[in-house]
């Protein structure tokens, strides 16, 4: 088993196989943890954890919040918009005065592509990514592929479907990077204007025919489609989108049958998902979340012993 | 004051010299150059194994001042260009209130005259406020000695306004340096767009946005017949376009910048904000194409695009951070090593693409080592192996790619005018 040694979790991209499959692996003794009486382990006793949001998040600031107090960690979030960064402050100088208050771990969420990045390099706290721009977001993608795992026994070899905004998807491009790092078979599929640049290079197929995409897929991940999206941004037709690509219980009916559906929430019932779908029987949707503080233990309690920077 | 200069390699394509020789340099000019001299001079300097070289001359640079004095001033913009060996500098309009009109070039022209220790001359803008609006008074600024204008950091989005511009600069013999970008298709981009861009994250800027605009003014120039030189070529497309249009006698010449040969798109993955420029950085493929339009005379000159920003402006998210690098310092040495170390060009070419090319396209004369030529020498260590740390950088501002990079070729002494302003590497005290 290879030692982790990396202080920060920025992206998917920037771990090896190895280091995926530790988190994994780690990630199966703290999920026995979140189903004790007394959820609770003295792991992190004395860290001291603190979430910069500079973009909404309901789910994975819970997340993120409960994977830390059920380490023992003292934890702190900063809702940005209310604080000094309408003052004008640096994203660097703000991580800094935070770090100067002997903070151990400091989890982000931006806007911006690249700004936790460039946050951990700057500090020699711990930087955990939960989500920038389109960049990233490793602790959702780490979610999806345990509970694949979990569902399937194995991910090496499985044909896995991201359906969706790819484009504009953080979730997307850490999946892809995470599972075909670990042997899967990634299709994406979307309308054409809504595949990333460059789709060809991210070792990955691509296609916009959702019946062909999921013939013989074993799990499907489901993007969260934002219509109200800026205008500047090529966007397909709403009814058009929901008659190609929404899936409904017609759709599952041509695919495997013990397909896993996945969503990375929240849930856009009626456009990207019918509701029986949502809350039928291939449905892990609460699993998934129920798994994401797992991982989320065990990726603070990796990073909390890293030293190293990328 | 006389200086001579002792057993020096001169490169000079006007002036075949081959082996070691000695400059005498008396009254600012260059009083005779023989193989051996003997004639007493206040100052000597020992050039052996080092090469002489007309001063530079860099068309495209950034001294923000008036408005944006903690990033650059004349001062320091002109101390840097000297520190990199440049003797001539063409200093651009974006400034704070930007150059263009009498009042403005006046004070300007007075800040040249008390701190600069080079050659600085004004491009002024082609519109009011570079607004792309409504043109500035041409005929005010041929009175004042401007030889060129331009919005650079713009283009002008209205081509109707541009072809007007470019009429009446023909009409007063104005130079018209274009920054070609279509904002319609650059919009909110901050990399090059491709795969690196879509991986990243970040928006990108597609290489359309640039050759449209490079396309569009050439037909202009065509149309009008002025002359039009276009600003920082960052790609293969852009040089395609320009190669024609030489063919076709269109009277256009263009320049790229030290980065564009010597980065690619991949220096953003670490998301680096000192590979921020725009245009952006390109592929290999585009670096590859940029290299042989030096060689095969597409492209004419070497410009710096000097664009100093402070720690603040680039310290911070890619999206966030200004555009642009410092570039005077280490342009001799980017040259040196992916040009001529790389054997896509010769020194004569270096010295055509870095002062005797930028200074025919200004319309000032271009600096030569002969004699009763002025004396604006460049002497430098070809092989010297050095580092920028950023507590060396004469700019203000120290936004390089290249900080703490090994870097070969060294300028270790700059005449301006037989006035000797940097001697070992180190400016004087003048």
């Amino acid at each position: 088993m290879a030692e982790w040694t990396k202080k920060d979790l920025i992206g998917l991209e920037y771990l090896s196989r190895e280091e995926i499959e530790h988190i994994l692996t780690v990630t199966d003794s703290f999920k026995e943890v979140n189903k004790r009486a007394v959820k609770k382990v003295p792991v992190l006793r004395g860290k001291t954890v603190v979430s910069l949001f500079y973009e909404p998040s309901t789910r994975t600031l819970a997340s993120f919040e409960l994977a830390a107090r059920r380490l023992s960690c003292d934890v702190m979030s900063l809702p940005m918009k209310t604080s000094s960064v309408t003052k004008g402050e640096t994203l660097v100088d703000t991580g800094r005065n935070i770090e100067a208050m002997n903070v151990d771990i400091i989890i982000v969420r931006h806007s911006m592509s690249g700004a936790p990045y460039v946050l951990s390099q700057a500090l020699n706290a711990s930087v955990v990514n939960a989500g920038d721009g389109w960049h990233e977001h490793p602790t959702q993608a780490l979610l999806d592929m345990y509970t694949i795992k979990k569902k399937l026994g194995k991910i090496e070899g499985l044909k896995v479907c991201i359906i969706g905004d790819i484009a504009h998807s953080r979730v997307a491009r850490s999946n892809i990077w995470g599972l075909t790092k670990l042997g899967a078979k990634v299709t994406l599929c979307a309308p054409k204007m809504l595949l990333p640049m460059g789709v060809e290079k991210f070792g990955v197929n691509a296609t916009s025919n959702l019946d062909e995409a999921i013939k013989d897929a074993d799990a499907i991940n489901v993007l969260r489609m934002q219509f109200e999206r800026d205008s500047t941004t090529a966007f397909p037709e709403k009814r058009k989108y929901i008659q190609d690509y929404s899936i409904t219980s017609e759709v599952l009916a041509k695919a495997k049958k013990d397909i896993v559906v996945m969503h990375p929430g929240p849930i856009n019932r009626g456009i990207e998902m019918s509701s029986e779908v949502a809350d039928g029987e291939n449905s892990v949707i609460l699993e998934q979340v129920t798994n994401g503080v797992a991982v989320r233990m065990a990726v603070l309690y990796l990073v909390s012993n890293g030293k190293e920077k990328l | 004051m006389k200086y001579l200069i002792k057993n020096a390699k001169i490169i000079d394509p006007s002036n075949k010299l081959d082996g070691k020789f000695d400059i005498l340099i008396s009254g600012g000019k260059i009083a005779k150059i023989a193989e051996k001299i003997t004639d007493k001079a206040e100052k000597t300097i020992d050039a052996e194994g080092k090469t002489a070289l007309p001063g530079f001359v860099d068309i495209h640079v950034h001294f923000r001042q008036p408005g944006y004095e903690a990033k650059e001033t004349i001062l320091t913009g002109s101390r840097c260009a000297v520190k990199g060996g440049f003797t001539h500098v063409l200093m651009m309009p974006n400034t704070r209130p930007p150059i263009d009109c009498e009042k403005v070039i006046t004070e300007v022209n007075r800040i040249i005259g008390k701190d600069s220790i080079n050659n600085v001359y004004i491009a002024s803008a082609i519109t009011k406020k570079r607004e792309g609006k409504e043109l500035s008074d041409f005929g005010a600024y041929k009175k004042l000695g401007i030889k060129a204008i331009s919005d650079d950091g713009d283009s002008i989005a209205d081509e109707k306004i541009m072809e007007l511009a470019l009429k009446t600069a023909k009409k007063e013999d104005l130079l018209v340096i274009s920054h070609c970008e279509d904002r319609k298709l650059s919009a909110n981009g901050v990399m090059n767009e491709g795969f690196i861009s879509s991986k990243l994250g970040l928006n990108g800027m597609p290489k359309s946005a640039e050759y449209k605009i490079v396309q569009r003014d050439i037909e202009l120039a065509k149309k009008t017949g002025a002359k039009l030189h276009i600003a920082h070529v960052s790609c293969k497309e852009s040089c395609e376009i320009i190669k024609k249009a030489k063919k076709e006698g269109v009277k256009v010449t263009a320049e790229t910048a030290p980065h564009y040969f010597a980065l690619t798109e991949e220096n953003c993955q670490t998301y680096d904000t000192r590979t921020k420029m725009s245009p952006p950085l390109r592929t290999q493929k585009d670096v590859e194409f940029i290299k042989k339009s030096l060689a095969d005379g597409t492209l004419d000159a070497i410009a710096t695009d000097h664009a100093p920003h402070g720690f603040h402006d680039k310290y911070v998210e890619f999206d966030r951070a200004e555009f642009g690098i410092i570039g005077l310092e280490t342009a001799l040495s980017v040259t040196i090593m992916e040009l001529i170390e790389k054997k896509i060009i010769t020194w004569q070419k270096l010295v055509d693409l870095m002062s005797t090319n930028p200074a025919k396209i200004l319309g000032i004369t271009p600096p030569q080592i002969k004699e009763g030529a002025d004396a604006d020498i460049t002497i430098i260590d070809a092989s010297k192996e050095w580092k920028m740390f950023a507590e060396d950088v004469v700019s203000k501002s120290k936004n390089s790619p290249f900080l703490k990079k090994p870097l070969r070729g060294f300028v270790e002494y700059v005449f301006v005018g037989g006035k000797l302003k940097l001697a070992e590497g180190k400016l004087l005290r003048c």
